[in-house]
């Protein structure tokens, strides 16, 4: 089936419902999700979204751009940076004026507290910048966004799966899409698409990603010669439940939370001085680690799997109560303590692309060093990279790169299709989706998904994860390209047509091997350490050979790989210390 | 241990009628029953058809029936649900919406009702570039129907919909109750006139299933109970 509209996109987060919210006011709009678009992943965000609305304390917009920059490791594009922290404020006031239900002081302003490296002052000292709603920011950003939608009769077509876009004379003509409930294909002609597939940390064993996150969106473009930009930083966030990953937020640690080891010693006191356990994510999780292979653990048995303590019993119940109830529930539902009692035990857990589809400031698809756009092709929020976040991102800045640039890519979207020519089919366009989904249900002998999965998940996390070295991706990449070969005789075991959520899962798993083996040979090449990107064997930042973003194109089995220029023009880069 | 699940299996193009299938799964007392269900989906039968994200009880996509209590899978551990090895849980569809595949349910009424209730904030006094304000009392006023994640499970467990299909049900009642709350809000007469209704708020019968079984632990009766008090000193005010 082929629909006409002007503007198409593709995920129903944060970024895509801010963008259908702009789109939709002048064009022909339709929002394609995978899930009930009240069930994306950003609703699993807790603890803030940073903004100098300056409620409980001094701060400053450009303040705010030095922290990204710095935690970024210089890695960011600085005056994407500056837009971001700048637009913060209004993007907040305009999300409560939504109806989104803040947190308040007591004069009944937006509320502000602590989160990992964001400081007053170039960093002098800790500053409370993060707005929040209780430890469910994220699930009320949704929620009043997905409201906002239906207030203003947002067309949705929920589950739907995306399985290629179509890509003609430098322009984008719209995407190849499969409806679940039919396992019908359908054709969506558009002037402008967006992609907010949101992340793909499903590439990794332990994660507090969903199952849906596995990368669809930067998958499809990298087939079709778009190149993916810094895959190789990927966050693992310091505190996930031990076992489980799933996410504690770094607001606990806002709060007044502790991280101990065995000896319940403070051990961030001998990493970051002056930020403790508020420094940034990967400095947090390199310590955590480090603290585990010292058997400095829990168990002390220096395996792979120990953990630390996250303290939080000082806290007390009204603030556990008030400002993280949903991370209280989490420890009594999957580890059977009360965080008032007990320290939680934690781990680091794979949980967020700086990396992704190269876009510039507006949200269109960048796809090379010169800066050449393809016209109707857009991309925002964790499936872009604009780059805000380099090769850290700070806690708060996701919920808020969403906003900020969903925003502005339906805003551009808007003006675009005004001018744009009429969409238009092309000749057989869902003629790649057709040749690999026949293949998945043809009713040949292959094996099933389940082991690929598996061994895709745990070659990731042990070989491409925390600390790197040459050896062990060398062995990871050859891996993974085995995997993909297997890949390619597997099949379904439901050959059905209606919610054959097996026929999605395997489409899903051929986007999460693409994808690894972009991270793996994007990770393998850079040899330096860089915010999330530690090399054993390059310990230190190299900024006169790496301060460079790395453009990473797949084609075929082969990953080529070039580089672009990172935006310096306000800030030096210097050591990164805290 | 090892455990029995017992699922209800469907397929419209070519099943009758539903009936149980029965797998065999090896489980750690801890593990979640998504993990269960992901164990058989990925190593026995990839046809099994259920839906799942999050895997930590945010996102609402897998409700279902676990041995006749309306949940989410992922946030029931098998040692709530299984004591002892050898021992059978069974797993069926939400109810009062059609099955559409083995645990997927049609849930189209379900958003219907909730889009029935305005569930966004209206307000259409001028702000002055900042936020409107809020104190903390009012903030909390209506903290915890902000929680819901409309998963649906209340909807499953109400026994009123079997009499009564037009019944807006508890979620969406709650989320009436949300906005009504809301300081901020200023569209009380048109949502009350909405609830104050068969189908609304007085088709409530106060079972608690809703807040019995509600993943999120929101006191869903209570706010339809405060809902109505909200319609009566509606009612009240109007005739004084």
């Amino acid at each position: 089936m082929i629909h006409n509209f002007d503007t198409v996109i593709v995920g129903s987060g944060g970024a895509g419902l801010y963008a259908a919210l702009e789109a939709s006011a002048r064009s022909k709009t339709a929002v394609l999700s995978k899930l009930y678009p009240i069930r994306s992943h950003t609703g699993a965000a807790q603890g803030g979204i940073s903004a100098a609305l300056g409620n409980v304390e001094e701060d400053s917009a450009q303040w705010h751009a030095f922290d990204t920059v710095k935690g970024g490791d210089y890695l960011v594009d600085q005056q994407a940076a500056m837009i971001l922290t700048e637009e913060a404020i209004q993007a907040v006031y305009d999300l409560e004026n939504r109806g989104l239900p803040f947190n308040r002081t007591p004069e009944g302003r937006i509320d502000q507290r602590r989160f990992g490296g964001h400081t007053r002052n170039f960093g002098e000292g800790p500053v409370r910048r993060a707005c929040y709603a209780a430890d469910r920011t994220g699930h009320m950003i949704l929620q009043t966004l997905y409201q906002q939608c239906i207030k203003n009769e947002v067309s949705f077509f929920d589950e739907f799966q995306v399985v290629d876009v179509i890509i003609e004379d430098g322009s984008c003509r719209g995407v190849v899409v499969v409806e679940l409930a039919t396992g019908e294909m359908h054709i969506f002609a558009a002037k402008a698409v967006l992609f907010a597939t949101g992340g793909f940390g499903r590439i990794f064993k332990i994660t507090s990603n969903a199952y849906a996150n596995t990368g669809d969106g930067p998958a499809v473009c990298a087939r079709r010669g778009i190149p993916l930009e810094d895959m190789e930083f990927y966050q693992f966030h310091p505190t996930g439940i031990m076992g489980l990953g799933i996410l504690i937020s770094e607001a606990v640690r806002g709060e007044g939370g502790i991280l101990r080891n065995r000896d319940g010693e403070r051990f961030m006191e001998r990493y970051s001085p002056t930020l403790l356990d508020l420094a940034p994510r990967d400095i947090v999780a390199r310590s955590i680690l480090t603290e585990v292979r010292a058997g400095q653990g829990i168990r002390g048995d220096r395996r792979i799997d120990d953990y630390v303590h996250l303290d939080a019993t000082h806290l007390g119940k009204e603030v556990l109560d008030a400002k993280l109830p949903d991370i209280s529930g989490f420890c009594r539902t999957y580890l059977g303590i009360d965080p008032i009692d007990a320290p939680i035990p934690v781990l680091p857990t794979a949980h967020y692309a700086m990396g992704g589809i190269p876009t510039d400031v507006h949200g269109r698809v960048v796809i090379d060093r010169e800066g050449t756009i393809i016209d109707g092709l857009y991309a925002a929020g964790e499936c872009a990279c604009v780059s805000v976040h380099g090769a850290n991102r700070l806690g708060t800045n996701s919920l808020l790169d969403l906003i900020v640039f969903g925003r502005r890519a339906g805003q551009h979207i808007a003006e675009y299709v005004k001018d744009a020519p009429a969409p238009r089919p092309v000749a057989d366009a869902d003629e790649f989706a057709r040749a690999w989904i026949d293949r998945l249900l043809d009713g040949a002998d292959g094996p099933h998904g389940g082991a690929i999965t598996d061994e895709m998940q745990v070659t990731m996390m042990e070989k491409v994860g925390i600390y790197r070295n040459k050896a062990d991706m060398s062995v990871a990449v050859d891996q993974i390209q085995e995997l993909r070969s297997r890949y390619q005789t597997v099949r379904v075991q439901d050959t059905g047509s209606r919610f054959n959520t097996d026929l999605l899962e395997l489409i899903e798993l051929g986007n999460l091997l693409d994808l690894s083996l972009v991270t793996a040979v994007s990770a393998l090449h850079r040899e330096e350490s860089r915010g999330a990107h530690s090399r054993e064997d390059f310990p230190e930042r190299d900024d006169d050979t790496w301060l460079k973003h790395t453009l990473a194109y797949l084609e075929g089995d082969e990953v080529r790989l070039d580089y672009k220029a990172v935006d310096t023009s306000i800030w030096e880069p210097k050591p990164r210390t805290y | 241990m090892n455990i029995t699940l017992n699922i209800q299996r469907y397929n419209p193009d070519t099943d009758e009628e539903s009936y149980f299938q029965q797998y065999q799964v090896d489980v750690k007392p801890t593990d979640r029953l998504l993990d269960a269900l992901m164990q058989v989906k990925r190593f026995q039968d990839g046809s099994l058809g259920f839906r799942k994200s999050c895997a930590h009880g945010v996102c609402g996509s897998d409700g279902m029936r676990i041995n006749g209590v309306d949940g989410l899978a992922c946030k029931t551990l098998i040692k709530d649900i299984a004591a002892h090895d050898g021992d059978t849980v069974t797993v069926e569809p939400l109810r009062h919406l059609p099955v559409q595949r083995d645990l997927i349910v049609d849930q189209q009424e379900f958003f219907e009702k909730y889009r029935a209730i305005k569930p966004y904030l209206i307000n259409d006094e001028p702000v002055a570039g900042k936020e409107r304000l809020q104190s903390p009392r009012e903030r909390m006023a209506f903290d915890d129907a902000t929680s819901c994640i409309l998963c649906a499970s209340c909807y499953s467990a109400c026994p009123i919909p079997v009499e009564q299909p037009d019944f807006l049900g508890p979620a969406a009642l709650a989320q009436a109750f949300r906005f009504l709350a809301d300081s901020r809000d200023r569209a009380t007469e048109q949502r009350l006139a909405i609830v104050d209704t068969e189908e609304g708020a007085w088709g409530c019968q106060n079972h608690f299933q809703c807040t019995r079984v509600c993943p999120r632990s929101i006191l869903i009766t209570k706010r339809i109970n405060e809902t109505k008090r909200m319609i009566k000193q509606s009612k009240e005010k109007e005739s004084s």
